[in-house]
């Protein structure tokens, strides 16, 4: 039984398949079909800029894909295939840029332009309320002017 | 104080509008860098498109050139193949690579129009240009006499263009002669 069990669940494994533009490409396991679809959807298509390799059928992308699926049966990492990538294409055929000099930007500017849409608001409406009590300079200066006020109005 | 608080909205609208305005009238073409600039002419064993014989890296080198990349199905190389028999009858050596192409129409296309080419290398499957970062013909490298990748310039060569890369294959080809001159002046000085 359990054997039986065993081979259906092999056959099973055997037909895990990444489909992407009417291409097939088989893997013997799950984790790697996963694995294939991740790096598609991370890669992006040089050709058209706005769409990653699973969802381009534009002829380099799938090119691309082919050599994808090729350096993964070699038995690359993930690191190698996006190392492989990016040593011929550049940083640009990544979806998910490394943190960088030239990606600082990228990386940093939406979280610091909150952080100060936050203290302009806050400094707005809370220091609006809020009033100093006089300095004993000002006081002086508000009695001289209230007393010569006066002394118009008594003229 | 709070007043001037209130503006900051407005410049910084002022500045992203400034900063994404002056992005849409750029032209994109320019923007993919290869990262292969400075770095020796990839590997390969491929077939000539004109001959039976085999070509290798060893091939691009001792004389500065352009290496370009070009199909019978791309229409911008068509458009861009006179100015390359221009530049080859100045004396400027061009090498083709013969991209996912058939090679019968190659053959066709080179006896119609005129052969720029030194020789063309057969990439029928797209491997070279796989090594080369290439997305789209035409694309052409300019490769010095060491074999090293200078630029690359994505879509087609025309005066405009010549232009601005004029500069560095001129660089390319001086430097070559600065070799062979500090070459022939250590062989004298060993005498």
């Amino acid at each position: 039984m359990k054997l039986i069990l065993a081979l259906c669940l092999s056959l099973f494994a055997l037909t895990s398949q990444a489909v992407v533009d009417g291409h097939k490409y088989p893997f013997d396991n799950k984790v790697d079909k996963e694995r294939f679809e991740v790096l598609a959807a991370e890669l992006r298509c040089p050709k058209c800029q706005n769409q990653n390799l699973a969802d381009s059928n534009a002829p380099v992308a799938s090119d691309l894909r082919d050599k994808v699926y090729e350096l993964m049966i070699e038995g690359q990492t993930d690191d190698e295939i996006v190392g492989y990538l990016v040593a011929r294409y550049g940083d640009f055929v990544r979806y998910n840029p490394p943190v960088q000099k030239n990606t600082f930007f990228l990386w940093f500017a939406p979280g610091t332009m909150v952080l100060i849409a936050i203290i302009v608001i806050i400094s707005i409406t809370r220091g609006g309320k809020k009033s100093q009590p006089l300095s004993e300079e000002e006081k002086a200066k508000l009695a001289k002017l209230q007393a010569a006020r006066r002394e118009k109005q008594d003229s | 104080m709070n007043r001037i608080l209130l503006f900051i909205p407005l410049i910084m609208f002022i500045v992203m509008a400034a900063f994404l305005g002056g992005g849409i009238g750029r032209e994109n073409k320019d923007v993919l860098p290869s990262p292969l600039i400075d770095k020796p002419f990839p590997q390969f064993i491929l077939q000539q498109v004109e001959a039976e014989k085999q070509l290798t890296q060893s091939d691009l080198q001792g004389k500065p050139m352009l290496v370009n990349v070009w199909a019978t199905w791309c229409p911008t190389c068509k458009a861009e193949h006179q100015f390359l028999n221009t530049l080859a009858a100045q004396g400027v050596r061009i090498i083709g690579i013969n991209y996912k192409d058939d090679e019968d129409e190659a053959k066709v296309w080179l006896r119609d129009l005129g052969n720029p080419y030194e020789f063309n290398i057969s990439d029928p499957k797209g491997k070279l240009g796989l090594e080369l970062g290439v997305y789209g013909a035409p694309e052409t490298f300019f490769v010095d006499g060491d074999g090293i990748i200078r630029a690359k310039h994505v879509g087609d060569l025309n005066q405009r263009v010549w232009q601005k890369y004029k500069g560095i294959f001129e660089q390319m080809k001086n430097h070559v002669e600065a070799n062979v001159s500090e070459a022939s002046s250590s062989i004298e000085g060993s005498k």
